[in-house]
């Protein structure tokens, strides 16, 4: 069963486009204490995943809404939907060096 | 044999020696010697300092952080400090649990034990964790001062608001605390800080330092023998600036990369067998009222 949803999800990758349209995912790997992609462009309605791929945990603060995520371990993620147009900047708080953006349009 | 011999001839040993090394700082001028563990004991007042035990870490590096920081531990109480001091991140994600098992394995030292936060002790309950555990009797984020044979320690947080790019930063409040709580006191009365993040800058691409460090220093200036002990680092760092010295210590839990050579500022692994090489403790003991503290870092296994 379980792998049966693992090819499902994979298939869904393979059709959305790198720029996620409203009703799938858009998806940010946390690697090597940077945001990946680092500038992000989605569709109003887009819920962003954020994986960390580091072996130390980071947070997502989402500086301009008041958006802090609690600690997002290894290989754990954490999940945001953008119901707005904007620019959304973004740091990690426990490393604020780590810069990322969400355009929402 | 001059100081720098001293220093060469430690640097060649301790690739087999392991023994520990002792920094004595006189007049702003370090010194480093081979000192054995039964010397170091001898020296009178001492305090043992511990850092980084990341209770709750459990990748590859060190699958097995509790038994790492009970067994630095277990060398700090061997040395027979007045007490210890954990210069943060105590736990990796500040949970319960980790906070719980901080509390049984340092009250089995029986040893009084000064703390500040890391980063890592601030991620539940709204940033409240640490406070929730340590916070008693403290100021603010749980900054603090304390008298004990003659020296005056001080505990501080810079890890509640980081800047920039993630370096620390005291605030306001707790300067104008800082500069209060040293004004009366004589300038011969030694001065030990100790916070999580280095009070100097580091590296400042990974945040290693702290935006207003220079400002809490200005007020230490008149002191004569000022030490100042910071964690975060995962890593040996010394340095001296007037009668400042500067010393960072080694996690009990996992190394961390080289600033300039390793590609980020995470865990680093190391070749099987020599994690302990990484990993330590440091000592630290009051030479005279006059002339300052000798630090002695101990690796786990050497």
């Amino acid at each position: 069963m379980q792998r049966l949803i693992c090819g499902g999800l994979l298939l869904v990758c393979l059709i959305v486009p790198a720029t996620a349209r409203s009703e799938g995912g858009a998806a940010v790997k946390i690697d090597n204490f940077t945001f990946s992609p680092v500038k992000l462009s989605i569709a109003k309605g887009t819920e962003v995943t954020w994986t960390n791929d580091d072996d130390i945990p980071h947070t997502i603060v989402l500086t301009g809404i008041g958006v802090r995520s609690k600690a997002i371990d290894t290989d754990k993620t954490f999940a945001y939907r953008f119901d707005k147009a904007g620019t959304f900047a973004y740091i990690c708080g426990l490393h604020p060096q780590m810069h990322g953006q969400v355009v929402v349009k | 044999m001059s100081i720098e011999q001293d220093r060469r001839g430690f640097l060649k040993c301790m690739t087999w020696a392991g023994s520990a090394m002792i920094w004595t700082v006189a007049g702003g001028i370090p010194r480093s010697h081979i000192i054995g563990q039964a010397q170091a004991a001898e020296t009178g007042f001492s305090f043992a300092q511990v850092s980084d035990s990341h209770l709750g870490f459990d990748k590859p590096v060190n699958t097995n952080v509790t038994g790492t920081f009970q067994e630095a531990l277990d060398h700090a109480v061997s040395q027979k400090p007045a007490f210890l001091i954990h210069t943060g991140d105590i736990t990796h994600l500040s949970k319960p649990e980790e906070f719980d098992t901080a509390a049984q394995l340092l009250g089995a030292t029986k040893l009084q034990t000064y703390t500040v936060p890391g980063e890592h002790d601030i991620l539940e309950d709204d940033r409240k964790s640490y406070l929730n555990h340590y916070g008693k009797g403290k100021r603010g984020d749980g900054w603090y001062s304390f008298n004990a044979q003659g020296v005056h320690f001080i505990g501080l947080v810079n890890v509640v608001n980081l800047k920039g790019n993630g370096l620390g930063d005291l605030g306001h409040e707790q300067l104008e605390w800082l500069e209060k709580d040293v004004k009366n006191l004589t300038s011969s009365t030694p001065i030990v800080v100790f916070a999580h993040v280095p009070l100097w800058v580091v590296y400042q691409d990974w945040g290693w330092g702290t935006v207003d460090g220079g400002q809490a220093l200005s007020y230490l200036k008149r002191f004569g023998s000022v030490t100042v002990l910071n964690g975060h680092i995962h890593q040996v760092m010394q340095k001296v600036e007037g009668h400042v010295a500067f010393h960072t210590a080694r996690s009990t839990a996992f190394p961390q990369g080289v600033p300039g050579v390793a590609k980020g500022p995470g865990p680093m692994p190391v070749p099987a067998g020599e994690l302990k090489n990484y990993l330590g403790t440091a000592r630290i003991s009051l030479v005279s009222a006059k002339s300052p503290l000798a630090i002695v870092d101990t690796p786990l296994a050497g």
